[in-house]
């Protein structure tokens, strides 16, 4: 009688997470930023599992693949989809993602996008997230205005990036991504990527542990609240991450960050606020605020959960096997050749 | 009737920590017990690392001169007794000439030049820290250099479905040991800075036991019968980093090695 007294409580419980994590995406209602998780309190003790040393248990393989995009599109004005519009929405993206091949079009192409990145147009849970973006603060679900330093900044960087010459023209200018040492799944914030997004996240004694797949980057998390920041001097590419319990909320704040690898044109100044929480069995509720006022007028919010998936990640060697590099630059550089002699042809003609 | 059988058991337990504590095995020192995680296993962890110059030999070596001549002392071998049990390493002859050769150009061929992943067992002995997270179905060690990860499958274990740089590492406990078994190598990393190497065909066995608060003994069996004639055993002590706040920093060394490894292929000015 008690435990069905207990399992009933629990559905219901979990039932509340869902229609909360739901309605909060569909209507776009979103508590100011500073304010805890909504989802967090309606979380009993009781349903959020644990881990032996007590804590909530957020343990497993994860992934936040999705068409849901950061901002919500300029076209758009709501908050959701409809089921038929978002079907639409994943037609067109998944067309774009198989697009690179052009079936039928190059003889020995054998493996496309579709099968070696399992594009997202496949995932049940994809398709079940009809927000229109991941942005729900402020309400519009746009980033909010750049400050006149951050614009500067911007413009800044467009120039370094013509000076530098074409992607093409040196490993350096080419994508951080392409050039295997970090990728968006890393972060932080940690967002989705075409392909591979997926984590396995590990508990031990004291650390909360991220294994992205991309990179085979771990995100180690002390979470004993005793950890102070590294100097100001020092800076990573991820940052420098502490977390604590809020609740069944694990809060990571991050500050340290590079600045070599700007999120949307923020600054090393930025501090990045996630939540990581468990609103039923399947979902990682994720949630990240941007605060970096030498970008953004205001801080920003973002909410983009993760699901269950299966494991085991396997290892991804990217900087070892990259011949995208090699093969890139080779072939420009070909061209180069090829275009020096037809210059030079000219001139002896 | 459950309080009487804990009780027992507590007794029993008690019983047996204080005999094996009066008793040592014959030959073996007094077992250190480790302090244990929530769900009873020795709790092994920590920030580590290997006071060892294994990676530029795993053998003993004497000083030498370096690699490049613009650094001086600071790239000269730093010598050695090594962590190879018995020795020299039992080679075959083919593997022999390959290693010589390995050697030879080890300034341009050693993976770790080029930030490569380290492999196992390079990675224990690197001079750089790794960190040990330990949960009830997997132990992941998360290293410093180039963000290497193993992930020790203490559950749901399935055998290696392809070969990688740092293996597939399944684990179980031996009492106070965590014994890991790690197979599907691929064939590109090396053991050290002086070339000795393996094959895809590479097994190996690690024991981890905890030897007190801020040690471990880490011992390995190395077999790969396409490059030695016998199973061989390597042996450290991996030391806890105490400072206050340690913690792995990056060390995500691809950049620093894009000019070497495409510099030839940047546009020419």
């Amino acid at each position: 009688m008690r435990h069905r007294a207990l399992a009933s409580f629990g559905v219901l419980v979990v039932g509340i997470a869902v229609t909360a994590l739901a309605t909060r995406g569909v209507a776009g209602q979103s508590p100011a930023a500073a304010k805890p998780a909504p989802a967090a309190p309606a979380a009993k003790k009781s349903t959020v599992p644990r881990t032996p040393d007590g804590q909530p248990d957020l343990q497993g393989y994860w992934t936040n693949s999705t068409y849901v995009p950061l901002e919500r599109p300029n076209n758009v004005t709501k908050a959701a989809y409809t089921d038929q519009e978002f079907a639409a929405v994943v037609k067109n993206a998944a067309e774009r993602e198989a697009e690179q091949t052009e079936p039928g079009t190059i003889a020995d192409v054998h493996y496309d996008f579709t099968q070696f990145g399992l594009d997202r147009s496949q995932s049940a849970f994809v398709k079940s997230d009809l927000r229109t973006s991941m942005i729900v603060e402020p309400p519009n679900g746009k980033m909010p205005p750049l400050t006149t330093e951050g614009q500067k900044r911007a413009a800044d960087r467009a120039a370094e990036r013509r000076r530098m010459g074409a992607t093409t023209d040196a490993v350096q200018n080419m994508p951080i991504g392409t050039r295997c040492i970090i990728m968006a799944g890393s972060g932080p914030p940690m967002m989705n990527s075409g392909y591979n997004s997926n984590y396995h996240i590990v508990q031990g004694a004291g650390y909360v542990m991220i294994l992205v797949e991309m990179i085979h980057d771990a995100r180690i998390i002390p979470i004993d609240g005793s950890r102070a920041p590294l100097p100001e001097n020092m800076r990573q590419w991820m940052g420098d991450s502490r977390g604590h319990w809020d609740g069944d909320t694990l809060v990571v704040e991050t500050t340290n960050i590079n600045g070599k690898n700007p999120f949307r044109g923020s600054s090393e100044k930025m501090k990045i606020t996630e939540r990581f929480w468990r609103p039923d069995a399947n979902t990682l509720g994720y949630r990240f605020t941007i605060d970096d006022p030498a970008t953004w007028t205001t801080p920003w919010t973002a909410e983009a959960p993760m699901i269950k998936t299966v494991g085991p990640i396997f290892e991804h060697a990217c900087h070892e096997g990259n011949y995208g590099v090699t093969n890139t630059l080779a072939g420009a550089r070909l061209e180069d050749r090829k275009a020096a002699e037809a210059a030079a042809k000219k001139t002896s003609n | 009737m459950r309080t009487t059988f804990r009780t027992l058991t507590l007794l029993s337990a008690a019983a047996l920590a204080v005999v094996s504590a009066v008793m040592p095995v014959a030959g073996q020192a007094p077992a250190y017990r480790a302090p244990r995680t929530a769900d009873g296993k020795p709790n092994l962890n920590g920030i580590w690392q290997a006071i060892s110059e294994a990676d530029w030999d795993i053998e003993g070596h004497s000083a030498a001169p370096g690699r490049v001549l613009a650094l001086g002392a600071e790239d000269a071998v730093v010598p050695g007794l090594g962590i190879v049990e018995g020795g020299p390493l039992p080679y075959l002859p083919a593997a022999a000439t390959k290693r010589k050769a390995n050697y030879d150009s080890r300034l341009t061929a050693d993976p770790e030049i080029k930030c490569y992943l380290p492999g196992v067992p390079r990675g224990m002995y690197l001079a750089q820290p790794f960190q040990i997270i330990q949960s009830t179905k997997n132990i992941m060690m998360a290293f410093q250099y180039a963000g290497a990860i193993r992930t020790v499958y203490m559950a749901d274990q399935t055998e290696a479905p392809a070969d990688s740089w740092m293996g597939w590492s399944n684990g179980h406990w031996e009492g106070e040991t965590l014994v890991v078994d790690t197979t599907g190598f691929n064939d590109l990393s090396w053991f050290d800075r002086s070339g000795n190497f393996h094959s895809d065909a590479m097994h190996v066995v690690e024991r981890i036991t905890a030897a007190g608060p801020d040690h471990l003994n880490w011992e390995a069996t190395i077999d790969d019968k396409k490059v030695f004639s016998r199973p061989w055993k390597m042996s450290m002590t991996l030391y806890r980093r105490k400072e206050k706040g340690a913690r792995l920093l990056e060390f995500r060394c691809v950049e620093f090695v894009e000019d070497l490894v495409y510099g030839h292929l940047r546009k020419a000015k």
